[in-house]
């Protein structure tokens, strides 16, 4: 996998993670056009496009688009999964997960993420280990996680209050 | 500032994030984070040491507004320092700080590597952890210089934990990708090798991306591998659903493990071992098998996971290409997919039919979805999705159904999206051109595009048309009377414009006969669209008029006239107004002769790789396009070969080599196919006979002896003759071209003959940009003199050879260039024909009906007459018959026949000792697609080759 972005309907961008060295430049451009695009598609569309010479594979999940480029050789319907994995344990260690809970507790997401995929390549698929490995972090940590879910909370944006995990 | 107490979070970090999202206003955010900006620039710089807990939330304050889209230029130092902290939650913040926002030439990075080497000294698993999902997010060099020797350690020491060695696996491989050189291949590459049976299902995930990309580079030290992978995948695939436990998804036992294991197995050919042969196949079995069960759960995660590892079988299946069984199981598979309810389904399934196309076990099975692809195509709701309906049909075309899918893409093309329109124009262009029988179809096929999308035809397309009638004389009179149709319509696309003016300016004159189509029809038609035109195509056009004034002398000052006009003379851009002025000149001052040589029809366009086939890679990235043709050329090989024998061998033939198919082989040792390589002994023991009997007073004898005895007999025989018929045949009516190309050689030919001499310049161009060495021309046969050519052809540069010609005697065989020379360090051998036959030597003689007659009938011996019936090769146009019987040489004999559907002509052939008079009749029959030829000359031998070399001319 070369990166993966989060981004919300609206466009903004809530987490990325890039695999490959690219300038800070071409980075933005990508994300730029990427989000275009994804944003662009009907709800029944597929779920793959090429896109330069990469492969986009993306869902969404409430209002947030996860969207992940791949290489030529490498396999969609894997890569779907993986996102779905991803919401998974996002889902598991938030406690039903809303876009709020990945705005507030982006470093968590990145964590969460590089203990899924390191390098872009599947690192651990089972939720519960690399669930555990993130709640020994946590039992070293002095302070508790921020958790948004199910509270009435005075922001804007109301529908970055879904869950994620219908 | 809120006192911070412990349990609070960073509360800090969430009342700004909070502030953020709370403006209302692009202004207002940027205001803010200045705000935010300025206050930790200050708090860093102050007097005041930040404890620990401050950095790590000013710091993670930063990453957000990094996040956001902004730049940040400090406080790099500051999450450097954190690295060093022993709390495990700063050292965290730290490392992400450093993964998201350090380049990898920050000055930092010692600093970094610092930390980086003290946590993995630590022996405490989570900071080890944090350091290599460090080392694998930067994935430096300066890194791998610091790290590559010690991870593969940590890989493979017996105490490490699993957790530990999955990062230390992934880490490697980021290194490995940046920088292959740094990692040392050792003993820990065995031991690597061997994780792939590790008890920890997550080790065996990790190590397996490692060791498939390790293998893909060093394929015979990771060899081992294949044997462990296909065990491993075997009792996955055969486990029950819950034995995997958490590695189980979706009741699909360890899907992204079945995924890559598949993909390493992707980096070798079927195992040699019959055992593991066995049990690989039997797996992919039951992979198929299961793909029939029915489905243990009605979320799409389950079928997902399910498909995902069936199409990573079917990738495996494709790239053994060994099994026929699977193969066509692999493609019923498929065909059920391409009608599944999932759109999901439907992509992959057209996307990986593509790749099955071009396996010869399972085209024809691919080629019997045809219908539902052309359905998806009109009715996929999805652009992607008809996409690959596109890409599929051309991968599936071929001779068969050629016809059908053109049609069925340029039914498409008419409401396809914009997005995919040039790539479609492209694919139609090439299929078009490739699959091409009857090139009219060709070129209704090509006038078709620039009619529904001519804004999407690009200049590689309409400049290929032109090569190719340029190219193939049996349609140029087709291609003008098409155009000069096409351009009647009100409202033509520029691309029409400038495809008409050009092949009109070329041969306007065949169809100029017709009085619907008269010359100065024909300039009108042109002219009118003018003014409407962008620079570029009036250039071209006013190229077309100067070009008339050669073709059609009769509208010379109607065209003068208009070069002549004020908004030529004098037009505000440079080019055209050069063109008028300096055309208007030419067309003044030359005489008839210099202006036929001046604007001469364009010799044949040299052979080589489409420009629409190189832009298509271009477009669509090389792998899939060229892998493709590779597979369909050796294809066409066997089953196109009959109908079409010279695509498949080297000689470049305007229907395979314009698509760099049939591209010549580097060097010319390359066996020749077996039609040539019996021609090559035809040629020598033709050659030697043609030597033997130089016994002085020997009438036939047309070699000088010294020439012969001293060429010949020392030379070795040259490995390959490059026939080249179709080109050679080409040069019987015409003098000037590209008589041979491969890709270092090009050789073009300009020649003028009269009576029994000739003169012939050859430019033997090196295409390449090293130096050919003992550059040697010798030639067989015929009196030829020549000046030896330098030995040296540099790079890129042509040298000239003049040959002068003698026809002492009629002959029959050609003569033969032989060429050696080094390129690199290999020796080159090569012999082309050279097309210097009986017919050159030919004057032209007019004379009247009754005159033909009184000989025709002098001529009466059956030994002097010699006919022939056979079948038209090219369509049977009466304006290219004609001009082809002018290029032979001998008059044309206008009201000659009592049939005015019949050709006659006249001419002597000069020799040194004597002239043959030469009478010959062509008889067309259209109905029967038939000619009947018939020559009569004073002497059978030359009657005899006339008529053969005539008769491959219709």
């Amino acid at each position: 996998m070369q990166f993966m972005l989060l981004f919300s309907r609206q466009g903004k961008l809530r987490l990325q993670k890039w695999y490959v060295p690219l300038s800070d430049k071409e980075k933005k451009k990508i994300t730029r056009e990427l989000v275009q695009t994804v944003l662009a598609r009907k709800p029944k569309m597929c779920s793959f496009l090429e896109w330069r010479d990469l492969k986009i594979v993306y869902k969404r999940y409430a209002s947030l688009y996860f969207c992940c480029a791949i290489e030529d050789q490498d396999n969609e319907l894997i890569t779907l999964e993986i996102i779905h994995r991803y919401v998974e344990l996002l889902d598991k260690y938030f406690g039903s997960v809303c876009e709020l809970d990945i705005i507030f507790n982006f470093e968590k997401a990145y964590f969460i993420l590089d203990e899924f995929l390191l390098g872009g390549e599947v690192q651990e698929t089972s939720k519960k280990n690399v669930l555990k490995a993130i709640e020994q972090a946590d039992l070293l940590q002095e302070v508790s996680k921020f958790n948004f879910s199910g509270q009435s909370i005075s922001m804007v944006g109301c529908e970055s209050k879904k869950f994620l995990f219908l | 500032m809120p006192a911070v107490s412990k349990g609070d979070g960073m509360r800090g970090l969430a009342v700004f994030i909070s502030d953020i999202r709370n403006c209302k206003s692009k202004e207002a955010e940027i205001k803010r984070i200045n705000k935010e900006l300025a206050n930790i620039r200050s708090k860093f710089k102050g007097d005041k040491a930040l404890d620990g807990y401050s950095k790590k939330k000013y710091v993670c304050k930063l990453l957000f507004i990094f996040l956001l889209g902004h730049d940040i230029d400090f406080g790099h130092m500051e999450a450097v320092n954190l690295l060093s902290s022993n709390r495990y939650t700063e050292k965290q913040i730290g490392y992400l700080f450093i993964s998201v926002l350090v380049n990898s030439n920050s000055e930092l990075i010692r600093l970094i590597n610092n930390a980086i080497k003290n946590d993995l000294a630590s022996r405490n698993p989570t900071f080890m952890g944090l350091a290599l999902h460090c080392i694998a997010n930067v994935g430096s060099r300066e890194m791998a210089e610091a790290f590559a020797g010690e991870i593969p350690k940590i890989l493979v020491a017996g105490d490490t934990m699993d957790s530990v060695k999955q990062s230390a696996a992934l880490c490697l491989l980021r290194l490995y990708r940046t920088s292959p050189d740094l990692v040392p291949m050792g003993d820990w590459t065995s031991r690597v090798v061997h994780l792939l049976n590790d008890q920890h299902l997550g080790v065996v995930t990790a190590a397996t991306s490692l060791i498939t990309t390790l293998a893909q580079k060093n394929p015979e030290e990771f060899k081992t591998s294949v044997s462990l992978a296909v065990s491993r995948l075997s009792r996955i695939v055969t486990s029950a659903s819950t034995d995997l436990q958490d590695y189980t998804y979706y009741f699909v036992p360890a899907p992204w493990l079945s995924v890559k294991l598949l993909r390493l197995l992707q980096c070798y050919p079927p195992p040699e071992d019959p055992a593991v042969r066995g049990r690989l196949t039997e797996c992919l079995e039951t992979i198929l098998n299961k793909a029939q069960e029915p489905p243990k759960s009605k979320k799409v995660q389950h079928s997902n996971a399910k498909n995902a590892v069936l199409f990573e079988a079917i990738s495996l299946i494709i790239h053994h290409d060994s099994e026929p069984n699977l193969l066509v199981r692999a493609c019923n598979q498929l065909g059920q997919f391409l009608q599944h309810r999932e759109t999901n389904l439907r992509y992959l399934a057209l996307e990986s039919m593509c790749t099955l196309a071009s396996s010869e076990f399972s085209h024809e099975a691919v080629k019997t979805h045809i219908e539902t692809v052309i359905n998806a195509l009109k009715t996929e709701r999805d652009v992607s999705v008809r996409q690959r309906a596109v890409d599929l049909l051309y991968a599936m075309c071929d001779r068969s159904n050629a016809q059908q899918i053109v049609a069925e893409m340029l039914n498409y093309l008419e409401t396809a999206d914009y997005s995919i329109r040039e790539e479609i124009v492209l694919k139609v262009a090439i299929l078009a051109e490739k699959y091409a029988v009857d090139y009219t179809w060709y070129v209704d096929t090509i006038l078709n595009l620039i009619r529904i999308a001519g804004d999407y035809v690009s200049e590689e397309v309409w400049y290929r048309v032109i090569q190719i009638v340029i190219n193939r004389d049996d349609v140029q009179g087709y291609a003008a009377k098409t155009v000069f149709e096409a351009l009647q319509a009100p409202a033509c696309h520029e691309n029409l414009v400038k495809v008409g003016g050009y092949i009109l300016g070329e041969f306007g004159n065949l169809i100029a006969g017709d009085p619907r189509s008269s010359p100065l029809i024909q300039f009108n038609l042109l002219h009118s669209k003018f003014h409407l035109c962008s620079v570029p195509t009036r250039a071209l056009l006013l190229s077309t008029y100067i070009k008339f004034v050669n073709l059609f002398p009769e509208i010379k000052t109607t065209i003068q006239d208009v070069l002549r006009s004020d908004s030529q003379l004098k037009n505000a851009d440079v080019e055209l107004q050069q063109r008028a002025v300096e055309y208007l000149r030419l067309s003044t001052i030359a005489s008839t002769d210099i202006l036929a040589t001046v604007l001469e029809e364009m010799p044949p366009f040299p052979e080589r790789e489409s420009s629409i086939l190189a832009k298509l890679k271009k477009k669509k990235g090389p792998g899939t396009v060229t892998d493709l043709e590779e597979i369909k050329k050796e294809r066409s090989s066997d089953m196109n070969g009959s109908a079409e024998p010279t695509s498949v061998n080297s000689t470049p033939s305007p229907s395979a080599d314009l698509l760099g198919l049939g591209a010549a082989p580097l060097t010319n040792s390359a066996p020749p196919p077996s039609s040539s390589g019996s021609l090559l002994v035809d040629v020598f023991s033709d050659s030697a006979s043609a030597v033997a009997p130089l016994a002085p007073g020997s009438d036939d004898n047309f070699a000088s002896p010294d020439l012969a005895s001293s060429e010949v007999v020392s030379e070795e025989p040259a490995d390959t003759v490059h026939d080249a018929d179709e080109l050679f045949h080409k040069f019987v009516c015409k003098n000037n071209g590209v008589l041979f190309e491969n890709q270092l050689l090009q050789i073009g030919l300009k020649s003028e003959f009269r009576q029994n001499l000739g003169r012939m310049f050859i430019f033997y161009g090196n295409k390449t940009s090293t130096q050919f060495l003992n550059f040697t021309p010798t030639f067989l046969c015929l009196n030829l003199q020549t000046k030896p050519v330098d030995p040296t052809v540099d790079g890129g540069a042509q040298v000239q050879q003049v040959v002068n010609i003698e026809c002492v005697s009629d002959f029959m065989e050609a003569p033969i260039l032989n060429i050696q020379f080094r390129y690199g360090g290999t020796f080159q051998n090569l012999s082309v024909k050279l097309p210097i036959t009986l017919n050159k030597f030919f004057q032209p003689t007019e004379m009247s009906s009754q005159d033909f007659f009184q000989r025709w009938k002098q001529l009466s011996n059956p030994k002097q007459e010699v006919q022939n019936i056979f079948k038209a090769k090219h369509p049977m146009d009466a304006e290219i018959t004609k001009a082809k019987i002018i290029g032979f040489g001998s008059a044309l004999l206008e009201e000659v026949d009592p049939n005015p559907a019949n050709f006659v002509g006249a001419g002597i052939i000069h020799t040194k000792t004597t002239q043959i008079g030469c009478l010959l009749r062509l008889e067309p029959n259209l109905q029967a697609q038939m000619y009947r030829l018939t020559l009569r000359t004073s002497k059978e031998a030359v009657s005899q080759r006339l008529c053969e070399l005539l008769s491959e001319q219709f």
